[in-house]
């Protein structure tokens, strides 16, 4: 269980990294390491350039302004978690941090790499799925701007292209009395999810999001049920299973079971008087 | 006398381990940070196909000399590990494979280069020719199934072993007003432990001998198994177990790439290292576990066991293991599943069966976990049928502890025990009436809690009897230890097993202190070693505090008598007339320290007499207990869960543990032991599973999908002690390193079915998925008054 050879590099800059990239068609990028290390050593991927953009200043803005926050890609799961960065989350992707793997993954592991990676079942794809984020590309030729739901196209994959990468995620700044809930059920603690729900309720700014993740399939958000707590508050039982049934009709009973488990403990968090 | 009185280091002690300094300042010594001009390094080229005959294998060009198959390691013996029982069915494993591959993962060929990755390079060019053939994964189908291919065509069939003992079930089952029938599946496991295997082996032209270093627990064992297969003398073979990270059974058997590395460095002259992997430990080595249970138990109205009938399938993988063979789950199992209950009419058939899946390996609680949760799900079970507490119904089946020494019927004799006593305890500590009120109370939304128990033997210090009838290529006999005293008065003491986190670097070193009274930091244990260590089989069945530590007692004592003649000679006096204690020889005019009497027997022998010198401060001690049928440890583990259905999640709210061990010797290494088996037994009951697809492909190949317990996941226990000394053993001493792995699966399980009770809902399969636990409590919900019927899916997956 160890690489094939790869050659190494570590770039001075994004702009260094895009050229790096461009150059050698096998060239990839590597952050965190913790998703890319152990396909590394089981040697499904092999890329002949590993191009390492962890600790690139450039990736580790944060800004948490009156409308719009931002989290550059090379933050990692830990530095959110401790809330060295600015978080105009309320609080929300603190508390998500906490929650993925163990804190010598979250050392190393990055916001962008996790998003990037495209898993499903990942954590801030449920959580910045659930802040409205929009991710921030960039290439040789400048930035573009693209909605979280588009950016993953499948497990997997992400609408990146050969030299493009990661430079950050920008989502609507959430108010001081945003409320949320949040919850994973996983087998073991640092487990990928079985089934996770987040809920941000931000009275102030009119906003209400309720997204579901799962192993399989994307998150998914449930805008009639958000409209319907925004106006009502709690849901009925049958509001929810309605909510998930047409939302993913195709879970059998069990996957119905955990998620709207999760749906509901995210929600009366969310909704803790 | 206990020394803890008079220095706080002898038995009963709780003296911090000696050996944790290294290993928490990241200073231990394991294979694969031993450094090495010229070492080389080995990766496998392994079997893709669970089933299939070899038709090629191709070096790569350029490579042939580096690259080696079955043909290069001619004079490499198969593994072949016989039992001498007359349906038993033994198999030849070659260190390569040889014509066929029998699993997935099987070692086919071995590429060695500077460096692992170099290796893993070289493997993925050989190119690997096999026409597959069906793959045998179901044992409990494959048993009734005369029809091939088979794994071993000689055999003309599935089965390894089949046993049968009877001693008059059908008297029973005619008459038993009660008949309660089960099926259990104990989920194919992996051991785990931190470190994999590892080996590293050279040419040491000083002493013209082969030094394999390899991560075991039976150091001994396998300089012998490694001379007899490759034909070298003994004397020509050292074998060397440094710093090993667990074992738990894995490290106690004979691995093929134990003879491949030993052949490379044989054949080379050169060093040579291969470092098992995760993805390797988990899809090819520790396999263990996979039993099937289908139990009758018969009973009076009150639930009095009266039979039990107990068919029993095991699914032994591919080979039998060197020594312990296939069979040791499959005996094991029929011998000690009545545990500790005292009924009479016992049937027990056993199917050992070879399935295409890697040879089942015995780990720690070999075959009594799954015995346990059959024994203990059934109780309950009984219990439910005659409408009883199953505490009660538990407690009043036990066998009394006047009625030992008591003969099972499965034909294991238990030394002494308080069994009632223990589970007593346990009740002591688990408010049984109070789970029963929120039973009672229970509102709609609220987790459904129940309370489980589960009682326990573990047959510790195993004797050679046993063995002997047994007819393994090993026996035990008794247990050496060679003390050694220094000029400066400490002390080297030198067992044949192993230490690779039970702590024996500390706990031999308390007994020996208990006897010489020299000071715990100034005594050396030294193990892992056949050049440095007498002969003994090794680390297992939960034999080596008893075993080793009886023979460190044994030594010691010899010692202390030749010391005593010295110094009452220096004190002037008769030696009945010295009395040691606390590391002084006392007089009835003055005292000598043992340090003294050390320093005048080598530095200044002119002060004793000639005759003294003649008996040597180096002392082999024997020692086997007084009888040689097991010393048995046993106790009870009490759970209670509460289950969310909104959720279908488990949480174990609480956890209590009774145990009897006899003496402790160190109740902290005690304490960790039991710790660390009921994380594992826990592991089992809950998150532990290699699952096997139908052609034989493992589908947990790293620890993302095969869930280990963490500390996470480990629930606070409360650990009590029943401490019935052994008659036997030196001290009362008995083993413990099993019993806490044992009993998990059964007390969680029993929790799990009290909470479903009132719907009659079970759960039988280890581990307890939340798929599986969802089912159980979708059936509890469908059972429940006004329950809608549940809406049906448009897709369902099996659990
Ligand atoms: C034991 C363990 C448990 C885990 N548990 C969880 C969990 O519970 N929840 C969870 O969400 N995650 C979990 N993870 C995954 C973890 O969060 C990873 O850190 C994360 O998914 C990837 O981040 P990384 O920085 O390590 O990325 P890398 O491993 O370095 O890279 C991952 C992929 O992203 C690409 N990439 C990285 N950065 C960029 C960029 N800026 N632009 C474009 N492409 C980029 C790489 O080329 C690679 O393809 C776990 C990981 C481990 C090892």
């Amino acid at each position: 269980m160890k690489p094939a050879r790869f050659d190494y590099v570590r770039p001075r800059s994004v702009e260094d990294a895009l050229a790096r990239l461009a150059s050698e068609p096998g060239a990839k990028l590597i952050a965190g390491g913790q998703s890319l290390g152990p396909m590394l050593n089981l040697r499904l991927a092999r890329p002949s350039l590993l191009v390492d953009i962890g600790g690139l200043p450039e990736l580790f803005q944060a800004d948490a302004g009156a409308d719009e926050s931002f989290v550059g890609a090379g933050i990692t799961h830990a530095m959110i978690e401790d809330r060295m960065v600015a978080d105009g989350s309320a609080g929300f992707m603190p508390h998500v941090a906490r929650t993925i793997a163990y804190r010598a993954v979250r050392n190393r592991g990055t916001i962008g790499g996790s998003i990037a990676h495209a898993d499903p079942a990942a954590d801030w794809l449920l959580a910045l799925t659930a802040l409205g984020a929009d991710v921030i590309v960039a290439r040789s030729t400048g930035e573009r701007r693209i909605a979280l739901p588009q950016f993953v196209i499948a497990a997997f994959t992400p609408a990146l292209g050969e030299s493009e990468m990661v430079l950050g995620f920008t989502f609507p700044s959430l108010s001081a009395g945003a409320r949320f809930g949040h919850a994973k059920l996983a087998r073991k603690l640092g487990k990928f999810a079985d089934a996770a729900a987040a809920v941000i309720v931000d009275r102030p700014r009119g906003v209400c999001r309720i997204a579901l993740g799962r192993p399989e399939g994307q998150p998914v958000l449930l805008p009639g049920l958000a409209d319907q707590v925004a106006a009502d508050g709690q849901p009925s039982p049958q509001d929810i299973a309605a909510a998930l049934a047409s939302a993913l009709p195709e879970l059998d009973a069990f996957e119905r079971r955990i998620l709207s488990g999760a749906l509901g403990r995210a929600l009366a968090q969310a909704l803790m008087p | 006398m206990n020394a803890e009185a008079k220095t706080g280091q002898g038995i009963g002690a709780r003296v911090l381990r000696k050996e944790d300094a290294r290993h928490l300042h990241g200073r231990g010594r394991f294979i694969a940070d031993m450094k090495m001009a010229g070492l080389k390094e080995v990766a496998f080229l392994r079997s893709p196909v669970a089933h299939g005959l070899i038709r090629a294998v191709g070096k790569p060009a350029g490579a042939e000399g580096e690259v080696f198959t079955r043909a290069d390691l001619a004079r490499v013996k198969p593994i072949r590990s016989t039992i001498q029982l007359p349906t038993f069915n033994g198999s030849d494993q070659h260190p390569l494979a040889c014509g066929k591959v029998r699993f997935v993962g099987e070692p086919v060929a071995m590429c060695v280069a500077s460096g692992r990755a170099e290796a893993e390079d070289l493997a993925e060019q050989v190119t690997l020719d096999i026409d597959p053939l069906p793959a045998v994964v179901d044992a409990r189908a494959a048993r009734d199934d005369g029809a091939g291919p088979f794994l071993h065509d000689e055999w003309g069939s599935h089965l390894v072993l089949t046993t049968a003992l009877d001693t008059g079930i059908d008297e029973v089952a005619r008459t038993a007003p009660v008949k309660v029938t089960r099926s259990y599946h104990m989920a194919r496991q992996v051991m785990n432990p931190l470190e994999g295997k590892a080996v590293l082996a050279y040419w040491d032209d000083l002493k013209g001998q082969l030094v394999v270093y390899t991560s075991t627990q039976v150091p001994h064992m396998i300089r012998t198994a490694i001379a007899e297969h490759l034909g070298l003398d003994q004397r020509e073979v050292r074998v060397v177990a440094p710093d090993v990270g667990g074992g738990f059974g894995y490290k106690c058997v004979l691995q093929a790439e134990e003879l491949c590395l030993a052949w490379l460095a044989l054949t080379f002259r050169a060093p040579f290292r291969w470092t098992e992997d995760r993805r390797e430990h988990l899809t090819s080595g520790a396999n263990c576990r996979e039993h099937v249970y289908e139990v009758t138990a018969y009973a009076d109205t009150q639930g009095r066991l009266l039979g039990i009938d107990a068919d029993i399938t095991v699914d032994a993988g591919a080979y039998s293991v060197w020594p312990f063979t296939a069979c040791l789950e499959g005996t094991m199992a029929a011998r000690q599943l009545p545990g500790p209950y005292a009924f009479r009419a016992y049937r027990a058939r056993t199917w050992t069966v070879a399935t295409n899946k890697p040879s089942i390996v015995p780990y720690r609680g070999v075959a009594r976990t799954g015995i346990c949760f059959a024994m203990e799900l059934t109780l309950d079970a009984v219990a439910r049928a005659v409408g009883r507490e199953p505490w009660q119904v538990r407690r009043e089946n036990l066998i009394a502890a006047e009625a030992m020494p008591f003969t099972s019927p499965g034909g294991a004799v238990y030394d002494i025990g308080n069994y009632a006593g223990s589970l007593d305890m346990a009740l002591g500590e688990i408010d049984v009436g109070a789970v029963r009120r929120r039973q009672a109370a229970r509102q709609a939304g609220e987790p459904l809690v129940g309370v489980g128990f589960a009682n326990f033997i573990e047959m510790t210090a195993h004797g050679t009897r046993a063995f002997a009838l047994a007819g393994l290529p090993f026996v035990p006999g008794a247990e050496p230890a060679a003390v050694r005293l220094t000029p400066d008065g400490g002390l080297e003491v030198r067992v044949g097993v192993q230490s690779h986190g039970q702590g024996m670097e500390t706990s031999l070193a308390q007994i020996a202190h208990e006897v010489l009274g020299i000071d715990v930091a100034r005594i050396a244990v030294v193990h892992g070693d056949t050049e440095l260590t007498p002969f003994s089989t090794g680390t297992y069945a939960s034999r080596s505090i008893t075993m080793a530590g009886g023979a460190v007692a044994e030594a010691c004592d010899q010692l202390a008598r030749r010391l005593a003649k010295a110094a009452a000679h220096l004190l002037q006096c008769a030696p009945e007339q010295v009395e040691l204690s606390a590391g002084l020889f006392r007089g009835p005019s003055g005292d000598i320290a043992v340090s003294e009497v050390a320093r005048i027997w080598y530095l200044k022998p002119e002060l004793l007499t000639p005759q003294m010198s003649l008996e040597s401060l180096e002392v082999t001690g024997m020692f086997r207990p007084k009888t040689d049928t097991g010393q048995y440890s046993y106790g009870t583990h009490g759970v209670v869960v509460a289950i969310d259905p909104a959720t279908a999640t488990l949480a174990i709210e609480d956890y209590v543990i009774v145990e009897d061990c006899g003496t402790r010797v160190n109740p902290l290494i005690v304490e960790g032991q039991t710790y660390g088996g009921a994380a594992q037994g826990i592991g089992t009951a809950l998150l532990e599973e290699m699952p096997f697809d139908g052609a034989g492909q493992p589908l947990a190949s790293t620890l993302a999908d095969y869930l280990m317990p963490g500390a996470a996941e480990m629930p606070p226990i409360r650990l009590r002690h029943l401490e019935i000394p052994s008659p036997n053993t030196r001290f009362g001493i008995k083993g413990v390193g099993e019993g806490g792995a044992i009993p998990p699966p059964a007390a969680i399980f029993n929790a799990v079915n009290d909470a479903l009770a009132s719907a009659g809902v079970e759960v039988s399969a280890t581990p307890l998925t939340p798929r599986r636990l969802f089912a159980a409590i979708a059936a509890w919900e469908a059972a429940q008054p006004g329950a809608t019927p549940p809406v049906p899916a448009p897709r369902e997956r099996a659990p």
